[in-house]
């Protein structure tokens, strides 16, 4: 029952972690390149472009979810599961993610670089 | 990619390193905090090592935002993965901490990830983008 709190609190990390870079990546993407713009507008037109980004405050959102959800998750388990199973596991959604709802091209060497990143990161935290 | 995008990825790396010693240092000065006296967190932020760790992640989000700007998630997610083996790193040479061999295995495999990763290009979306319209693929 514990082992299933823990793992339902890691999947919900994971999946709003992802949703959260993935709406990042979507709203910076929508912004543009933000050297040009501060270059051309200034800083004032960045921060606004950016924070009147719905998908921007929707990211913000979703990573407040997954920070808290940690913080739920290390109060019932130990942080040595924990944090290497959500980082490791996000690296992995989120190369699908990035795929489906950005159109990404992730091929072979991305899923490669997810895939030993996310291994990495499970062998190094835990 | 210039020489330019890369310091943003690295200062992206560097900040959030920094910023989660520093929170977590200064977090462990400041003492566990109960949910029944959670009003603590918020003094905990004049906790000079708590304060400079917000700086510091605040300068990480604005570098991480920016890096998106012109690269694709799944770029910079593996690239900016280095910072895990500048902690382990940083753990040996500041703190004195012996790395195990399975932490050795763990930085090689990030290592790894992060040099296939950046051997590719930073952006596919927007080649796919240029070449649906026309331009070169």
């Amino acid at each position: 029952m514990n082992a299933l709190r823990t793992w339902s609190a890691i999947g919900a990390i994971v999946l709003s972690s992802t949703a959260g870079d993935v709406l990042l990546s979507r709203a910076m993407r929508r912004v543009g390149h933000v050297g040009e713009l501060w270059h051309n507008q200034g800083l004032a037109a960045v921060l606004k472009a950016i924070v009147t980004n719905p998908s921007f405050l929707l990211a913000i959102l979703f990573l407040a979810i997954s920070f808290f959800g940690l913080l739920a998750a290390l109060s019932w388990s130990d942080v040595s599961l924990v944090v290497p199973a959500s980082a490791s596991l996000t690296y992995i959604t989120n190369a699908f993610a990035a795929g489906l709802f950005l159109h990404e091209r992730v091929d072979r060497r991305r899923w490669l670089a997810a895939l030993l990143v996310g291994a990495g990161v499970a062998v190094l935290a835990a | 990619m210039t020489l330019r995008k890369y310091l943003v990825l690295v200062a992206t790396v560097i900040f959030a390193s920094f910023g989660e010693v520093s929170l977590s240092y200064g977090m462990k000065r400041v003492g566990p905090v109960s949910a029944a006296h959670w009003t603590n967190l918020i003094s905990a932020i004049l906790n000079p090592w708590v304060a400079l760790g917000i700086v510091l992640l605040i300068g990480f989000l604005a570098s991480y935002v920016s890096s998106l700007s012109w690269s694709d998630l799944t770029y910079v997610l593996p690239a900016t993965s280095f910072g895990y083996v500048l902690l382990a790193l940083l753990s040996v040479w500041l703190l004195g901490e012996r790395v195990t061999l399975s932490r050795w295995i763990g930085i090689l495999l990030v290592g790894s990830g992060v040099a296939i990763v950046t051997r590719g290009p930073a952006s596919t979306a927007h080649q796919q983008a240029e070449s649906a319209a026309g331009g070169k693929p």
